[in-house]
């Protein structure tokens, strides 16, 4: 399998990042020498062999369902660019 | 040409935790914005989730409850976009091991209506776009980690009147179960739907659209109908329907293009590395099923049985499980489930409908009621009088015994002042004697009215009509 410039720049648009056609083309080629050390792990044999959930054994950690302090407000508002009206202010993006 | 639409609904509910589905803050509606949050809801890095055990309980009850197959492995995944909704740019919730599949829902006509997946994820914040105009939005994330469980089903669904149903009856036994208020206004409830129609009778089906803010059962059958008769024009047109979400405008009445196929988001799930899997074994899943409350179907059912009580009463009784509860509880203390089902249709129904009362708020005291219906059969209280009393109890929480006491509620059903009463009235009338014994009988009731106004009232209606019978008798010549 290789990636074209063309899904490195849907992939790009995906994750909001901006990169110049030169840089494209220089990360479709690192993105296909990563997909040929993944075509050699294809190459194995894993007929029976269950999907990877996670790679810690560790399973079923829970909290109890209590209620503890939340943040001062002024302090989860921290970290904002711009706050009005005790909320964080963000570009009108409509649905 | 005749289509039949296919129909299937995607339904989020907040589940009742007091604590957020990764972190300890508070889930409490409707708190100022932004004071329920901490750096695991807000996303900030070097935080870490960690599951709420009750999240995981409630969506098993859920799924339970629907006939789902249960898990015994089951994980969490990272769905992936940007959105100011959303802190870290993704949202945790299940894809491909959901905790609950394969279950299904039975309408009152015996229509089976699958449930495909029921899955935990959290909620996103709550935007508040350019309150004037100013070009911005304002964001609030105190919903944001909120657990919610997503139910899908399979689109079995053909009218809107069965999707109305199919999420009436998904409403009341998440209630019953107690793990969700599913309140549509305040969005607990929220409910999106998947349309498309096909020629009747055919097997493959058409091009699909999402509808989407649908804020009440009523929207659901709007958005729908609507959407139907779209479609049924554009197919008969010859066009083809385009793949895309819709919004429901209720203000018009319509749906609106938002965006169409080509937009359709990449989420990239990934399991997330934060959250380690789920392991359920039998025994905490078999504890969980024996937890469950009788649900509304079966309820229903039995108040039927036990009580014979018609279908129509049954099932407004068990809308909601308090109220059914309250039914029963009035039983404890009196014997005619048909006249206490009455009562609470009738003059309880009214009473919380005119104080915007939801069945859960409900306080009154099921033996007051008891006591007043057993004081009505009694012949103590008239029915008028009953209800009276029965007002004052559930304004103020008196028992029905002070209040009579307070407004010398009695009514007088002692034959001989009565009757001293009736003789009186007769001898004050004689014109209406003379024409209730020339055939006009019905004068006899103005007669009672007179002996009403006498008695301030409180006269038994049942024994006047027999004194005023017995007394007029006399009369005749």
């Amino acid at each position: 399998m290789r990636v074209s410039e063309e899904e490195v720049r849907r992939v790009a648009e995906l994750a909001r990042l901006a990169f110049s056609e030169a840089e494209l083309r220089q990360l479709a080629g690192e993105f296909n020498r990563i997909l040929e050390a993944f075509a050699k792990l294809n190459e194995v044999d894993t007929t029976g062999v269950p999907p990877t959930a996670h790679v810690l054994k560790v399973k079923n950690r829970f909290r109890a369902d209590q209620v503890r302090p939340s943040l001062p407000r002024a302090e989860a508002l921290g970290n904002a660019n711009a706050v009005k009206d005790g909320s964080f202010v963000a570009p009108l993006i409509m649905e | 040409m005749k289509f039949e639409a296919v129909i299937g609904l995607e339904v989020h509910a907040e589940l009742s935790t007091a604590s957020k589905i990764f972190c300890a803050c508070a889930t409490k509606y409707g708190a100022e914005a932004n004071t329920q949050t901490c750096p695991v809801c807000l996303g900030l890095p070097g935080t870490l989730p960690v599951l709420n055990e009750k999240a995981v309980e409630y969506c098993i009850r859920a799924g339970l409850a629907l006939n789902c197959r249960i898990a015994d492995f089951s994980k969490l995944d990272r769905k992936n976009y940007f959105y100011p909704d959303l802190p870290k740019a993704y949202q945790i919730s299940q894809y491909d091991l959901p905790l609950c599949r394969d279950g299904f829902l039975t309408l009152a006509s015996g229509k089976r209506i699958g449930i495909t997946r029921i899955h935990i994820e959290e909620d996103a914040g709550k935007l508040m776009h350019s309150p004037e105009g100013e070009g911005f939005s304002l964001v609030d994330y105190n919903r944001a980690g909120v657990p919610l469980i997503e139910i899908v089903t399979a689109p079995d669904l053909a009218t809107p009147e069965e999707a109305v149903e199919f999420l009436e009856k998904l409403r009341r036994i998440l209630i019953y179960l107690g793990i969700s208020d599913c309140k549509m206004e305040e969005g607990s409830l929220r409910c999106d739907a998947n349309i498309s129609l096909k020629p009747a009778g055919a097997e493959t089906l058409g091009t699909k659209t999402e509808l989407k803010n649908i804020n009440s059962f009523k929207a659901l059958g709007r958005a729908l109908a609507y959407e139907i008769e779209r479609q049924a024009e554009l197919l008969a047109e010859g066009k083809t329907v385009k793949q895309e979400t819709r919004k429901w405008e209720e203000a018009k009445q319509r749906t609106l293009s938002l965006r169409s196929k080509e937009d359709t988001q990449d989420y990239r799930y990934f399991p997330d590395p934060d959250l380690v899997p789920v392991e359920l074994d039998q025994a905490y899943v078999a504890a969980i099923a024996a937890s469950l409350p009788e649900l509304p179907e079966a309820k229903k059912r039995r108040l039927i049985e036990e009580y014979k009580l018609p279908e129509y009463d049954a099932d407004l009784l068990t809308g909601s499980r308090h109220l059914a509860d309250f039914f029963e509880a009035v039983l404890k203390d009196y014997c005619n489930p048909k006249a206490a089902s009455n009562f609470i249709m009738g003059e309880l129904f009214r009473l919380m409908g005119e104080e915007g009362l939801a069945p859960e708020a409900l306080a009154l005291n099921p033996a007051h009621l008891a006591d007043i219906l057993r004081r009505i059969d009694q012949g103590e209280l008239s029915v008028s009088q009953g209800k009276k009393v029965f007002e004052k109890a559930f304004r103020t929480g008196a028992s029905p015994a002070e209040i009579i006491a307070a407004e010398g509620l009695r009514q007088i059903s002692d034959e001989a002042s009565l009757r001293t009463v009736v003789t009186q009235v007769l001898a004050a009338h004689p014109q209406s004697v003379n024409d209730y014994l020339n055939g006009k009988t019905k004068v006899a009731q103005f007669l009672t009215g007179q002996v009403m106004r006498e008695t301030k009232g409180q006269a038994n209606p049942q024994l006047i009509k027999e004194l005023l019978e017995e007394e007029l008798a006399k009369l005749r010549p």
